[in-house]
């Protein structure tokens, strides 16, 4: 918590500094008010009151009252200043971090984590800065200086208020107590209830085809249930707050009332009993002022364990380096398009086995290289580690003769481009995708826009109202599956990358679809490396390497015709999908 | 507030509030409870009246023995009754709280079982224009701050009116002169308040749009943020969410700011109210007056103090009766979609079902305007092997949905051994079918709950068995807890895995007809073999119907419908499609011409 805190800047600290005084100036004022009541209440007891004092100290006390008013909102200025500064310098940092982060990072955390840190969990801290700047500084400081200002002048009273403050933190303590791992089971519950919901809504075909709707209901039920009976329990239990402060408030000031009329029944002579009445008028909005700020205090305490946990999740990120780092120097590299990888192994985490192992073949310039191989082979991991989503575990992978790890960001992005298996593509429109991570932005009838589109054979552009302009929502939601894998197609090309890699990316696609886009791949990216990962043989037959990768390792690698003769994982892959006389 | 919120919101003002209406109907059940709590409430809330008066009594006891001596015994007297009517006070209070806390809860929980039963009779045309997040957002976030406002501000807003006219009341009795100022400085704050809260409101509403810009915009880049690494758009994203973060820092300080002004506001009219009585009190009592001693001005005091308050939580209880006005339209609006249509059940099926099935003139769209289904017949005998193909978007998945009836054909009909699926319930159809489809689905729970599902006396040698088939049988042996073993995501079970799970559960189920729609497009083609062969087990003897873009899983079939934008453009066996040289056979080179 304290070292999220030291994000705050100078000024933040400055307008903290200036929030203090304010406060200071506030409770002076609050405290003064009392004192003229008095005044009052002891002339008017003993008979001596004026007009002119009337209005002179009534005028005194609005000073006061405005006084107090302006410096509370001057300070409640600065706090909100503090606080969203505060919570931007965090969004900012944790963004920053978050897109530097690369596969292990994210996964450790997992992407919804790291959207609520981003977003609730700076809300959380943001919302006690701003009220704690003003309560966490004010609630002492008043309890402690009217505590100081009126113990002097009864024992009797004084002690009434100290228990009636003890009384009430006991209370609230306790209940708090009593509630607290609850809330904290209310929030387990509600997400078990989103799971069950979820899943009622992700299966609702299964559901149905089972008839099983009632079983849903069930699980469903027990959940509700359980989550119902917290609920039922908290609420009772928090219940019993309000009518105890309230009590407590009237109690204390029937106490103080109560007990005046002794005091002052045994005071010697009648002015010393006046003055006793001021007193018991005085003491008594004192007295309410203490519990007033009691209260507040132990409603930041409410909130308080709730923001701690959100600044530790907050910290945590912050303090996760990157795994992938990159040199700053630029390198000079021979050819445009190889792609070397030297005996290269690699391993998710520090456990576990290797799902890469002696992985060693070089891809000449302009050479069109498959990977086939059953899912969870390692294809997609092979390919990953070329724009370096991951770093080998050993050996190493070039590009044009120097290791990926060498590169500056920038230029490894600008040799590399890639369309993974799942088409990803950002709120915006059909060119923003396209385009997405130029530099430059381009007109509209920017050539190489076009003749990308065309290339990846999304024809349907051309036939939407607002063409390249046409809106795409998030996720892509509003194309179909086959269209999105197209625009993403068309954006790996869009780059001019040497080397551009496709990472399943046609198995979305109809077999005459797929068929067209790699014809004009082949037509139209003449000299450009090309990776692909497939499941069809029918995709990678005419490449000129096709590698197939078997539990990690390399089971052949060759042309279509050789790997049928001497690869028989490659030839019964080949089967499972054409007829004898058709490969 | 009211007066002005009704008139700041455009024209859906009066629609949210007849949500909230709809919440009171629903709650009218609890009527006694209901009841119970608000006569809880008022007594709770007289009790707090009558409290001042007795401490204006005690304050004069007090003072008027200043010379003569104070009456302890009377003071005694009027301190006790205080004791019992604050006591009183609080287990009235708590009463409430307790009714208005198990009512609220209880609909919250009534409102969540509704909801998900009604899920249950929703079409799936709901499902399929539906967000999952969405309707998500009503079972726990709508219904919560439903719950959440029911039981704060009903409770709250039945006392406060008490307090209110009871307070006002009160006064008048009092001193007509000094009531009147404390009313009129109390509206002049609440005025102020008004105006602030309407201020405010504009920066919250930007500030929660600005938040939703930003969650957007997050959850794209760290989801997809291998191709942001990849095209280097970092610094292209970097700049937009700064935008977006600086546009959200102002409207944060901003919000924050003027609803942080309200306390010491309310605060500087609390004592604005003190002096002014006191000041004119006083002048009163210096008058001369007899209607005004000390006792009076103390009563007054709390007076004020109690007539500010009922006026803060009415403004506080507006602006969240709109927020739950709002989650209620939205919980409501799904409770009152429209259902399925009510089933007409005139005939039921032989114990023996063959599976012949006959498409008679069926014609189907998702939307009135747009027919997909033009007018499709064909007769499947029982035990055959039907194959639907097609490219992306011809209408495959459409057939799937008419066959489980999940959508009802618009015109035409289809029967099962000649009679019409319309004259069935649905349950029995559904019953009528094993389903595979892409999207394998598993749900929390054991292997074994997953593969009996819903299924009555099913044995174990039958689980043993549909296990072994799939070949499955190895993998869940070596598991720790075998069948008992939790499905979740530490269990890591590949998506070929999962799918011979699911043919398992098919093999249980044990239905004369089967659906498999692309179910092994996710898989390799290796695993395919494996779950081609656990399938091949699982069509013997079944009418099964068979969608899948990889043709070479549907060259054997008996008869292949070859959809196209909708129709149905061929239909015959493999040889006889490929001899006819037409669209199949198109289709079915594509995947061999050399690229």
């Amino acid at each position: 918590m304290l070292r999220v805190l030291k994000k705050l800047n100078r000024r933040d600290l400055c307008f903290i500094a200036i929030c203090f005084g304010l406060v200071v100036v506030q409770v002076w004022l609050d405290l003064t008010m009392p004192d003229y009541t008095q005044r009052l209440t002891a002339s008017v007891s003993a008979g001596t009151l004026e007009m002119a004092q009337v209005l002179k100290n009534g005028g005194q006390m609005l000073l006061c009252a405005l006084g107090s008013m302006a410096a509370s909102v001057v300070c409640g200025f600065f706090a909100a200043q503090v606080a969203a500064n505060l919570a931007r310098t965090l969004r900012r940092d944790l963004f920053d971090r978050i897109t530097d982060f690369a596969d292990p990072e994210i996964g450790f955390f997992t992407t919804p984590s790291l959207i609520t840190r981003t977003t609730n969990d700076v809300v959380q801290m943001q919302m006690l800065i701003a009220i704690g700047l003003q309560v966490l500084i004010k609630a002492p400081i008043l309890a402690v200086w009217a505590i100081s200002k009126i113990s002097a002048t009864s024992v009797e009273w004084t002690t009434a208020v100290l228990i009636c403050v003890v009384l009430m933190v006991t209370v609230i303590g306790v209940l708090v107590g009593l509630v607290y791992p609850r809330f904290k089971k209310i929030q387990k519950l509600t997400d078990r209830l989103n799971d069950v919901t979820r899943e009622n809504l992700s299966g609702v075909r299964v559901v149905r085809a089972f008839h099983a709707e009632d079983y849903q209901e069930k699980k469903f039920e027990r959940v509700n249930e359980e989550i119902t009976r917290t609920h039922l329990f908290t609420s009772r239990t928090m219940g019993i707050m309000m009518p105890v402060m309230s009590t407590c408030m009237s109690g204390l000031t029937l106490a103080i009332y109560w007990i005046g009329a002794y005091l002052i029944n045994d005071a010697a002579d009648l002015p010393a009993r006046a003055a006793l009445v001021g007193d018991m008028t005085a003491f008594t909005q004192y007295a309410l002022q203490v519990v007033a700020a009691f209260i507040m205090l132990v409603a930041i305490f409410i909130v308080l364990p709730r923001t701690m946990v959100s600044a530790k999740r907050i910290q945590e990120v912050l303090d996760t380096q990157p795994s992938i780092s990159y040199p700053e120097a630029p390198v000079r590299t021979q050819s445009a398009g190889e792609v070397e990888f030297r005996d290269v192994s690699f391993r998710y985490g520090d456990d576990g086995e290797d799902c890469l192992r002696n992985i060693r073949f070089t891809v000449r310039p302009g050479q069109t290289f498959a990977i086939i191989g059953a899912t969870g082979t390692g294809k997609s991991t092979l390919v990953n580690l070329i724009p370096r989503f991951y770093d080998v575990t050993g050996g190493a992978v070039l590009v044009d003769g120097v290791d990926v790890r060498d590169y500056p960001k920038e230029q490894l992005e600008k040799k590399v481009s890639i369309a993974l298996q799942k088409a990803i593509l950002f709120q915006g429109d059909i060119a923003s995708n396209v385009t997405y991570g130029s530099k430059e932005p381009r007109g509209d009838d920017d050539p190489r826009l076009h003749t990308a589109l065309d290339i990846a054979h999304a024809d349907f552009v051309s036939q939407l109202p607002e063409g390249i302009h046409a809106p795409v929502a998030q996720g892509g939601t509003n194309l179909s599956g086959g269209q999105k894998q197209r625009l993403s197609i068309a954006r790996a090309v869009y780059k001019q990358a040497e080397i551009v890699i496709f990472d399943d990316t046609f198995s979305a696609l109809d077999y005459r679809t797929d068929m067209l886009v790699r014809r004009s791949l082949r037509e139209n990216l003449q000299g450009v490396t090309v990776i692909l990962v497939a499941q069809r043989i029918g995709t990678i037959k005419n490449a000129d390497q096709i590698l197939v990768l078997h539990e990690g390792q390399i089971a052949g690698l060759g042309r279509h015709e050789e790997l049928l003769k001497t690869c028989p994982i490659y030839k019964e892959i080949a089967l499972s999908q054409l007829r004898e006389e058709e490969l | 507030m009211p007066p002005h919120g009704r008139r700041t919101a455009a024209p859906g003002e009066k629609a949210d509030f007849g949500a909230l209406k709809k919440i009171v109907v629903y709650c009218k059940r609890y009527l006694p409870a209901i009841l119970a709590a608000l006569v809880f409430a008022v007594g709770s809330s007289v009790a707090t009246i009558i409290g001042p008066e007795k401490i204006a009594d005690l304050m004069t006891a007090i003072t008027s023995g200043l010379f003569s001596g104070i009456d302890l015994s009377a003071v005694k007297a009027i301190c006790i009754s205080l004791v019992i009517l604050y006591g009183l006070s609080a287990i009235l209070g708590y009463g409430q709280q307790f009714i208005t806390a198990t009512v609220t809860q209880n609909t919250a929980r009534r409102l969540r079982r509704d909801i998900d039963q009604k899920l249950n009779r929703l079409p799936l045309r709901f499902f399929d224009r539906s967000t999952k997040g969405d309707i998500l957002s009503r079972v726990t976030n709508d219904v919560d701050v439903i719950s959440q406002t029911l039981s704060t501000s009903a409770a709250n807003l039945i006392s406060s009116v008490t307090l209110f006219f009871g307070v006002i009341w009160k006064m008048f009795r009092a001193n007509a002169l000094l009531a009147w100022l404390t009313v009129v400085t109390s509206l002049l704050g609440f005025a102020a308040m008004t105006v602030i809260l309407r201020l405010s409101q504009k920066y919250f509403v930007r500030k929660q749009a600005d938040l939703g810009i930003m969650n957007g915009q997050i959850e794209e880049v760290y989801t997809n943020h291998k191709i942001v690494r990849a095209f280097g758009a970092k610094n292209a994203e970097k700049t937009a969410f700064d935008a977006v973060n600086c546009r959200l820092y102002d409207s944060n300080w901003k919000s924050q700011f003027l609803s942080g002004m309200m306390p010491p506001i309310m605060g500087f009219v609390g004592n604005l109210s003190y002096v002014l009585i006191f000041v004119v009190g006083t002048a009163l009592i210096l008058r001369g007056s007899a209607a005004v001693n000390l006792g009076t001005l103390v009563s007054f005091v709390i007076y004020a103090r109690l007539f500010s308050q009922p006026l803060s939580t009415l403004a506080q209880a507006m602006t969240s009766l709109q927020q739950a006005s709002a989650a209620s339209k939205r919980v409501f609006d799904l409770l009152e979609e429209e259902e399925m249509t009510a089933e007409t059940v005139t005939a039921s099926l032989p114990d023996n079902v063959r599976g012949e099935v006959c498409f008679d003139h069926v014609r189907f769209g998702y939307t009135p305007e747009k027919t997909i289904i033009r007018d499709f017949s064909a007769h499947l005998s029982a035990g055959q092997k039907v194959a639907i193909v097609g490219p992306t978007g011809a209408g495959k998945t459409t057939m799937v949905n008419l066959l489980m009836r999940f959508y009802e054909v618009d015109g035409g009909d289809i029967t099962i051994d000649g009679i019409s699926a319309r004259s069935l319930s649905r349950a029995e159809v559904r019953g009528l079918f094993d389903m595979i489809l892409q999207d394998t689905w598993l749900f929390d729970g054991t292997i074994r709950e997953n593969l009996v599902y819903n299924k009555q006396g099913v044995t174990q040698a039958q689980l043993d068995q549909a296990v072994e088939a799939v070949g499955l049988k190895h993998f869940i042996s070596t598991l720790p807890k075998g069948y008992d073993t939790v499905i979740s995501d530490a269990l890591n079970l590949s998506e070929g895995q999962k799918q011979q799970l699911t043919i398992a559960r098919a093999m249980i189920k044990n239905s004369p007809l089967l659906i498999l729609d692309e179910a092994t497009s996710s898989v390799d083609t290796r695993t395919e073999l494996v779950i081609q062969r656990a399938m091949d087990r699982l069509t013997e003897g079944k009418t099964s119907f068979v969608i899948a873009h990889r043709l070479s899983t549907i060259r054997n079939a008996d008869v292949i419908l070859v959809m196209r934008d909708g129709d149905i453009v061929e239909q015959g066996s493999h040889d006889a499609l490929m001899a006819q040289d037409g669209f199949y056979a198109q289709l079915y080179n594509s995947q061999f011409a050399s690229a």
